[in-house]
């Protein structure tokens, strides 16, 4: 059993499990922290960006003033945004059976993969899995098609040149897997292989293996993963949460008892706590409005913005924002929010109650009602006609490098007045904000991360026990900015096994015993005898059937009867035909008792000898010796086959047949 | 033998109050609780009783399951929870869980308000009753207890209806409920996979009926509508508030859409509005299209469809009420029916099954005079029209519903007897597996034939695996070996070696010596070599060695040669073996006993 570790990031996983006869890929994180080399792309044309001038090395060797572009002494590529694929060299992809997904953001790379490796399996995910993560990819699209820049920058990747960059560009890895995104086309195509799951349906893969999704209680439809044999278990946990939002509950019990854990997606933000960064969310937010400034949300259209919309549901009045308007923008905003109300089965308790009355679960609908809350699909359009200040934007992308976001960034970040307040926690705010500097709004940074923390986790391991556990590296040190904090690392007994990308971990299992299925004519048949008190044996000689990945023994059907010989002389020529074995006997053969029954046959003329280890029976009326020891009989007679046979059945009696 | 028996309380042999016991592997599951609309008295509900004599029911039954919202299969469960008691889990699906109490509701104020009956179940007992449901998700499965345990397919009957698969070990019942094979205007087809249950039990009102194209029928219902109105008529279409209601108001909001009608259409009852919502909360258990369209066009919102008000019956000219309830036993499309029967103009239609008993099924039946309430008659001079809109599947999606699962017995339950007999009789031909069509409270029993599951060590079955090389040769099947370990409750298969060393216990050789006398004039080593060359010709098949130090093996059977102290042409051999070669060993020694034949060299 093998693990092939495709992605370096500990949140957007992707990692390949050898189990069995199977290949099964876990998740399909798309890395695009990468974007954040690059400069944004505006929604209209920006003269800043324009003329922002291109980079030329000191010594002036490396002319790269097309592709690269300087700003506040950072240097940024001027081309399409890039991804950082999943690894694809590691194993060949295109033997994957089945990709499991365990939530919307750990799918975006599925087109990369299904797509373009020769891929011929199954993708699994849960409803709201597929359909917000489509929303999402949509999105994403829509963003990169809207701005097409022609320019591919390839040139600064080059090794050599890519050494004499200014940092960070210069430090990147893996740049060469650094792609394009994808289109819509490819988009729906992956898509199409997704079969839906629903909890804790089994689906068995080949007969040979058994995978479960788990509530993960981290978004929408989001699972952990159970992979299980019939006597190996895999539990893969990636993004959950202990934390009371919109979800179902995390399913814990269910984790028990693996043989491995393999753990990814905890908190990017260990020292955050989710409620008190809503509480600054929600107070930075008021305090701007009220100065007369605008609120600039960069955010996911799915996710969290479901549980900012509502907390703004219940701050709105309290702080007399009731005339403000809230403005949410993105090619899926309507989607998405209609999306979130149609998934009842996936919410939790509270909110599932709710359609049972029927009303809508979440509140969002209410603030849509009475126009509080209004969504476009871009800036173009409707909102440029209806666009009040002051107000809040909620949009995308949360790396302020495509989508309506840069806009805003544009037409707001002169002033003072205006907030930006971060609360995805995927990107470092001072990267996101690198290529707008200088920048005169306020910053706030709360990012809301609502994923276990080290603190939780290591209660669910105490609780779950699992024999061993995976990790990415990251979560068995410190982070590096706070290496003093052994609080926020893993430490386990035994400690947990780090994986980075393109490691290939062999797992440590000890598979000692396989599901096998009796018929039942030949369970019927079999003899079980008590060889201690509570246990029973029984031999087995059976036919076994494998097919399918399942076993089945059945009874051996005895070959038709040889017709009658003729020549009855010969009968006892024929050598004889192998039948089952015969059983290994234990136990020993008491003298007294065995003494007392070879009377009772008409042998009575025995005379015993002690030896060192047993006796001699010496049956002096045969000349036939009987050696007597605690682990062997030795039965020692010429000539006379009935005599021996007798014997041999004498000594059966006494023993036990395994 | 391990037995799956089946009974029906309800729906044996008779649609209405739907109701079936079944015991599988020591466990017990009422599947659905259900009201029979053709009776006021006792009949109304399963006779309970066959649990128990007396009182309450949660010892003696593991789990209800409740398929979907319609009275007839969930109408008694308060009745049944809350007055003879039973505190155990009901499941039913989200959309089941939050429909059937509004219906129960509904129909609780019809009976007690307005027929005044007393002894019956009340508002609160409902939400007693509902406080003991569990949601249900398709395809989950739920773990009931440690050994039993339920997963739910896709019925498409109505919003939310489920089909059910129990399960405990190897042993397996599929309950249908009610459900439909062809996608319609708002639900998917049902669907369940190759589960091979021990026992399926399917629904069977239209066993008989193969119907037309679904496209020939709409287009039916639609001109009939049509027709009606161009001459000035009133439709009437009795209704129940959820289901059907919603499929017909698809239907007809688009045509009148297409064709720019303006007869005005209404729906009855305060629940429409309701209903709608529903249908737009649980949008994902409809059908593909509305699905993927609604976030554009919601299907469930209607722009020509408007309220009913009571005032409007007298209203002139043409118009279509959808009405409830469906079968025109009671409430406002009676009171309808009563009104506008009258008129040989107006027309009503009757989308779905009428029980026995009911007025819809009088005049379906071509009855023309009523008798009322109060002795007096209604002469029915409108047009009476049936259409099966009905979302049960008929003969053709049964079958294609067996051959998805392949069931190794049917057991024919929601139907009439007549038609079940002719359904039976072609499963079984068709299928050759048992069919069965129990009447309510007679039991069918199947014997289940379950395999044993046991842990076989990895070591034996790969030794085992790799010998028999890849592909099972059928000609010389090859035959393992074990020792089957029963302890508490884990069985394992290891071999016998293996078993010996896991209990702990000593191996005893069993040996046998045997002194056989050979005349042979020759040299000792010269007569072993007569030996192996004639046990080489005799013993085909065996592993017969000739060893450096004057020993002679067969498999493990050592045969030793000496002279004779007084004659040396009078060879003694030794053989020994030990018990696991207690055939060959005694097929040996009698062989030479016999002496070598001669002509060996």
């Amino acid at each position: 059993m093998k693990l092939y570790c495709l992605s370096g990031h500990p949140t957007l996983p992707c990692n390949v499990l050898k189990f069995k006869s199977t290949t099964i890929m876990l998740d399909c994180g798309l890395d695009t922290t990468s974007v954040l080399n690059f400069l944004p792309l505006p929604l209209v044309h920006s003269p800043r960006l324009s003329k922002l001038p291109g980079w030329v090395s000191k010594d002036g060797n490396i002319n790269l003033e097309k592709e690269l572009k300087e700003c506040a002494k950072r240097v940024f590529v001027d081309s399409q945004p890039e991804f950082c694929l999943p690894e694809k060299e590691l194993l060949d992809l295109s033997n994957i059976d089945v990709i499991l997904i365990s939530n919307y953001h750990c799918m975006m790379a599925l087109p990369y993969i299904t797509e373009h490796t020769g891929f011929t399996g199954t993708v699994y995910a849960t409803e709201p899995t597929l359909q917000i993560g489509r929303l999402l990819m949509e999105e994403l699209v829509n963003f990169m098609e809207r701005v097409p820049k022609s320019q591919s920058a390839t040139c600064w990747k080059n090794k050599e040149v890519q050494r004499m960059l200014p940092g960070p560009l210069k430090d990147v890895v893996d740049v060469w897997a650094w792609k394009r995104c994808y289109s819509m086309l490819e988009v729906n195509s992956a898509l199409s292989k997704v079969q839906l799951v629903g909890y804790s349906q089994k689906v068995e893969l080949f007969g040979a293996v058994q995978v479960s999704p788990l509530s993960s209680g981290y978004s929408l439809g989001s699972s952990n993963w159970i992979i299980q044999s019939h006597h190996e278990k895999v539990a893969y946990v990636s993004g959950s949460s202990l934390l009371t939002t919109h979800p179902q509950p995390m399913d814990q019990s269910s984790l028990k008892n693996s043989d491995v854990l393999i753990l990814t997606g905890l908190t990017q933000m260990p020292t955050a706590n989710p409620d008190g960064m809503l509480g600054e969310f929600c107070s930075n937010l008021a305090m701007t409005i009220r100065a007369g400034g605008n609120v600039l949300v960069p955010c996911y259209s799915s996710g969290v913005i479901y549980d900012l919309l509502e907390c703004l549901y219940q701050f709105i009045e309290s702080a007399s924002l009731g005339t403000t308007p809230f403005y949410f923008i993105s090619p899926v905003a309507n989607s998405s929010l209609e999306f979130s109300q149609i998934f009842a089965e996936w919410l939790c308790h509270n909110k599932q109650s709710k359609v049972y009355l029927p009303e809508p679960p979440f509140p969002h609908a209410e603030l849509i009602q009475t126009n509080k809350l209004k969504h476009y699909p871009s800036i173009h359009g409707d909102f440029s006609i209806e666009f009040r200040q002051p107000c809040v934007v909620f949009t995308g992308h949360p790396s302020l490098r495509f989508g309506d976001v840069v806009h805003f960034m544009e037409l707001w970040g002169k002033s003072s007045l205006n907030t930006i307040i971060f609360t995805e926690p995927d990107f470092s705010y001072l990267d996101a904000l690198a290529p707008y500097q200088p920048l005169a709004m306020k910053c706030v940074y709360c990012p809301i991360d609502t994923r276990l923390n080290f603190h939780q986790v290591s209660k669910l391991l105490k609780e779950v026990q699992p024999l061993h556990v995976v990790c990415p590296e990251q979560y068995t040190q410190p982070p590096l900015t706070q290496s003093h904090r052994s609080d926020l690392m893993l430490e386990l007994q035994p400690p947990p096994m780090p994986y980075r990308r393109c490691s290939v971990l062999n797992l440590p299992f000890r598979r000692r015993y396989e599901r096998v299925y009796i018929l039942p004519e030949l369970a019927n048949s079999l003899v079980p005898s008590e060889v201690k008190p509570g246990i029973s044996v029984a031999t087995v000689s059976a036919v076994l059937h494998s097919k399918d990945n399942k076993h089945t023994l059945q009874s051996v059907s005895k070959p038709p009867p040889a017709p009658p010989s003729k020549k009855r002389k010969r009968v006892m020529e024929e050598p004889p035909v192998v039948q089952a074995p015969k059983p290994l006997l234990s136990g020993a053969v008491p003298l007294e008792a065995f003494l007392a029954t070879l009377q009772k046959h008409g042998i009575s003329e025995v005379k015993v000898e002690e030896t060192a280890d047993g006796h001699i029976l010496h049956l002096q009326a045969d000349d036939t010796l009987i050696q007597l020891e605690a682990d062997g009989t030795h039965i020692v007679c010429d000539n006379n086959e009935p005599l021996r046979t007798t014997l041999r059945d004498l000594v059966l009696r006494f023993l036990q047949k395994l | 033998m391990p037995e799956i028996k089946v009974t029906p309380l309800g729906a044996g042999q008779d649609v209405g109050r739907s109701c079936i016991l079944v015991s599988i592997g020591g466990k017990n599951i009422m599947l659905d609780c259900g009201m029979h609309m053709g009776y006021n008295d006792d009949r109304r509900f399963p006779d309970f009783s066959y649990i128990t004599q007396n009182g309450r029911l949660t010892e003696f039954l593991d789990c209800v399951i409740i398929s979907h919202f319609h009275l007839d299969h969930c109408g008694a469960l308060p009745f049944m929870s809350e007055m003879v008691g039973y505190d155990g889990p009901i499941y039913m699906t989200h959309p089941t869980k939050a429909i059937c109490p509004i219906l129960l509701e509904d129909f609780r104020k019809i009976t007690v308000d307005k027929k005044g009956e007393t002894n019956f179940f009340t508002s609160q007992m409902i939400k007693d009753c509902m406080k003991k449901v569990v949601p249900l998700n398709l395809h989950q499965t739920v773990q009931v207890d440690d050994e039993l345990e339920i997963k739910a397919y896709y019925a498409g009957h109505v919003l939310g209806a489920a089909m059910v698969q129990i399960k405990v070990g190897s042993e397996s019942v599929v309950y249908t409920g009610d459900y439909n094979m062809t996608p319609d205007r708002h639900l998917g087809a049902a669907w369940i996979d190759k589960c091979r249950p021990d026992m399926l039990i399917t629904e069977s009102t239209y066993a008989t009926t193969i119907r037309d194209s679904k496209r020939c029928r709409e287009r039916d219902f639609l001109k009939k509508v049509h027709e009606s109105i161009e001459r000035g008529g009133k439709v009437l279409i009795p209704v129940f508030a959820l289901g059907r209601a919603q499929e017909l108001c698809i239907l007809l909001e688009t045509f009148w859409e297409r064709m720019n009608l303006k007869a005005p259409i209404y729906f009855s009852t305060g629940l429409t509005e309701k209903a709608n919502h529903y249908y737009k909360l649980f949008i994902t258990w409809t059908n593909q299209k509305i699905r993927k369209t609604f976030v554009q066009r919601n299907m469930f919102e209607f722009k020509h469809i408007k309220p009913f008000d009571r005032s409007f019956i007298d209203n002139p000219g043409p118009m279509v009420v959808f009405a409830t309830p469906g079968m025109l036993h009671a409430g406002l499309s009676l009171q309808i029916f009563k009104k506008w029967a009258g008129n040989e103009k107006n027309m009503v239609i009757m989308p779905g099954y009428c029980v026995q008993g009911t007025i819809g099924h009088k005049i379906l039946n071509g009855q023309r005079k009523l008798e009322m309430e109060g002795r007096s008659t209604l002469e029915v001079k409108m047009q009476v029209e049936y259409m099966s809109f009905s979302a049960h599947a008929d003969a053709k999606g049964i079958m294609q519903l067996i051959r998805m699962a392949e069931p190794r017995n049917v057991l024919l339950v929601h139907g009439e007897a007549a038609k079940m007999g002719f359904l039976k009789g072609k499963i079984e031909q068709e299928f050759s597996i048992d069919c069965y069509m129990p009447a309510n409270g007679e039991t069918v029993s199947v014997t289940t034939n379950p395999s044993v599951p046991v842990d076989i060590s990895l070591n034996l079955l790969k030794r085992e695996m790799a010998l028999g090389g890849p592909l099972p040769d059928p000609k010389k099947p090859r035959t393992m070996h074990g020792t089957l370990i029963m302890k508490e409750n884990s069985l394992k298969l290891v071999s016998s070696e293996q078993a010996l060393k896991e209990l702990g216990l000593n191996e005893h050789q069993l040996r046998f010596t045997c002194r056989v006398q050979l005349q042979d004039p020759h040299s000792d080593p010269d007569t072993l070599h007569r030996i192996y060359t004639h046990l080489k010709s005799v013993l085909k098949g065996y592993t017969i060695q000739h060893l450096p130090d004057g020993t002679v093996m067969v498999e493990s059977i050592v045969i030793k040669v000496s002279s004779s102290a007084e004659d040396t042409n009078t060879k003694v051999l030794l053989l020994s073996w030990s018990y696991q070669d207690e055939e060959l060993g005694s097929f040996l020694s009698t062989l030479l006993k016999k002496g070598l034949p001669a002509g060996i060299c």
